[in-house]
């Protein structure tokens, strides 16, 4: 029982979310906390199943925000608004700098700052617990997504996602790309909502290895080529 | 690059105010065994684990658009008020003590410590007495019956009742040392807007302070004691400051 920011699973053993409890210990450094070791082991476990197995993959196979965002995107695909080429001048970096405001936020404040405001627990909260208010927090995220910026939350703004990204550069599950079977059709880029990892394609063989893949193996089912794939990569210590 | 330490600072001021201005409600219940409530805002983790295990929906998570700070749990006694099961089932499983099992326990020597719902401190009843029935002479004793620590959280007081010659007051009376803050009484309030209801102790009390003593109580009487003894501690330690001349003839 619980949700994603705790759940307490087959009533054996916690999962928790590691940013949030991060916060909570940055809220806490002026005079103390009370966190429980449970919700800690928690977090250090998805931490490290993150962090060396999966990757990021929390947003593309967990998130429930992700759905939302998706649909908004489906939908700017239907009515072509692709093709209307805004430029914002925004990087994708900025998500970082949120994350490292979010724990500042936490620090000065006083209580997890993130998890005030955040839409994707707004969400999975409601789909536990039923819909409020809170379906305004997840309608604007996709308002946004779909009138403002192509994969405008995920891949812009979200801490949560800036900091999967940042803990899985070294987890073992990623994409293969194989140059030789490559026709360079470039579906992959299309279809890839963090396109700038896959910049390898066409160019070399090996693995995608930045942490803002989020593993959610789009680019493998649309390639026809059979030049992407999942597989292991072992960081070697030398 | 300036910009973007602009935006920075400017996200920063816009979600700090908006959080400052969420968690600033103090008008929020929590449930059983809450730690403060500036603590609970920092610890709560909003897992909703609580509400979960609340049996009659008492527990709810608050939404943005509430003044309470977003997801975190609390309830209102006029909806639905805390029916004091003597499990407790919503306080061990906080997973981050926010809710802490020892608020809400009882320990006898050399025993394990006990649930005891009893103990728990989610708030105060607090009667207005304008509005009150029983304070007009009517007589109505729904929250004193609706009491789960019947004629020991509220109790009622008798007078004659003038007016009439020859009926009583029977007025509910709240005992701050053992009301629960469960809001059973809030719930149970015939008027149309409960004229006894739940407050947060922390709104509801006023403090003594350290100038007035009960001098005919003897547990009153160790406040004094300890009184003295933090003032003597502290004259000693001026005392000490003043006369350490060792470190500076040492130099």
């Amino acid at each position: 029982m619980g949700n994603f920011s705790t759940a307490y699973v087959l009533e054996t053993f916690y999962l928790s979310d590691p940013y949030a409890v991060l916060q909570i210990l940055a809220a806490g450094i002026f005079g103390g906390i009370s966190i429980g070791s449970s919700v800690l082991l928690g977090a250090v476990f998805i931490l490290l199943f993150y962090a060396l197995v999966g990757g990021r993959a929390f947003c593309s196979w967990f998130c429930p925000l992700n759905m939302v965002t998706d649909a908004a995107n489906w939908l700017r695909r239907k009515l072509k608004m692709n093709q209307v080429d805004l430029k914002f001048p925004i990087t994708r970096n900025t998500r970082y700098w949120v994350m490292g405001l979010g724990i500042l936020m936490s620090l000065l404040t006083g209580v997890a700052a993130f998890e005030f405001v955040s839409p994707i627990a707004m969400l999975h909260r409601g789909v536990v617990f039923g819909f409020g208010a809170g379906l305004a927090g997840v309608a604007l995220i996709f308002l946004f997504d779909l009138v403002v910026l192509k994969n405008g939350w995920c891949g812009y703004f979200c801490p949560l996602g800036a900091f999967y990204s940042t803990i899985s550069k070294f987890s073992v599950i990623r994409v293969e790309h194989d140059k030789d079977k490559c026709t360079a059709c470039m579906k992959c880029k299309l279809v890839c909502p963090e396109k700038q990892v896959l910049h390898i394609i066409n160019k070399e063989s090996g693995h995608i290895t930045s942490g803002e893949c989020s593993n959610c193996g789009r680019c493998i089912e649309v390639c026809d080529d059979d030049s992407l794939k999942f597989s292991f990569k072992i960081y070697k210590t030398k | 690059m300036f910009q973007g330490a602009g935006f920075f600072g400017l996200g920063g001021m816009l979600w700090g105010a908006y959080i400052n201005e969420s968690k600033g409600s103090e008008l929020i219940l929590r449930p059983p065994g809450a730690i403060p409530e500036d603590e609970f805002i920092k610890s709560c983790i909003k897992c909703g684990a609580c509400v979960e295990a609340c049996p009659y929906d008492t527990l709810v998570l608050a939404e943005p658009n509430n003044s309470e700070p977003v997801g975190t749990p609390y309830f209102k006694p006029r909806q639905v008020p805390c029916y004091m099961c003597p499990d407790i089932p919503c306080v061990p499983v906080c997973p981050t003590s926010a809710l802490d099992k020892a608020k809400v326990s009882t320990q006898e020597e050399g025993k394990e410590p006990e649930l005891d719902i009893n103990k728990s401190q989610m708030g105060l009843a607090v009667v207005d007495k304008e509005s009150c029935i029983a304070f007009w002479g009517i007589q109505c004793d729904v929250c004193y019956r609706a009491c789960p620590l019947l004629d020991v959280a509220i109790t009622l007081d008798y007078e004659r009742n003038e007016r009439t010659g020859k009926h009583a007051f029977l007025r509910p009376s709240v005992n701050s040392n053992a009301c629960t803050g469960c809001g059973l009484c809030e719930h149970a309030c015939v008027v149309e807007k409960a004229a006894i209801f739940i407050l947060p102790r922390k709104l509801a009390m006023g403090k003594v302070g350290d100038h007035y003593i009960k001098g005919w109580d003897k547990n009153d009487e160790k406040r004094l004691e300890e009184i003295r003894k933090k003032d003597e501690e502290e004259a000693e330690g001026a005392i000490d400051y003043l006369n350490d001349m060792e470190g500076l003839l040492d130099e």
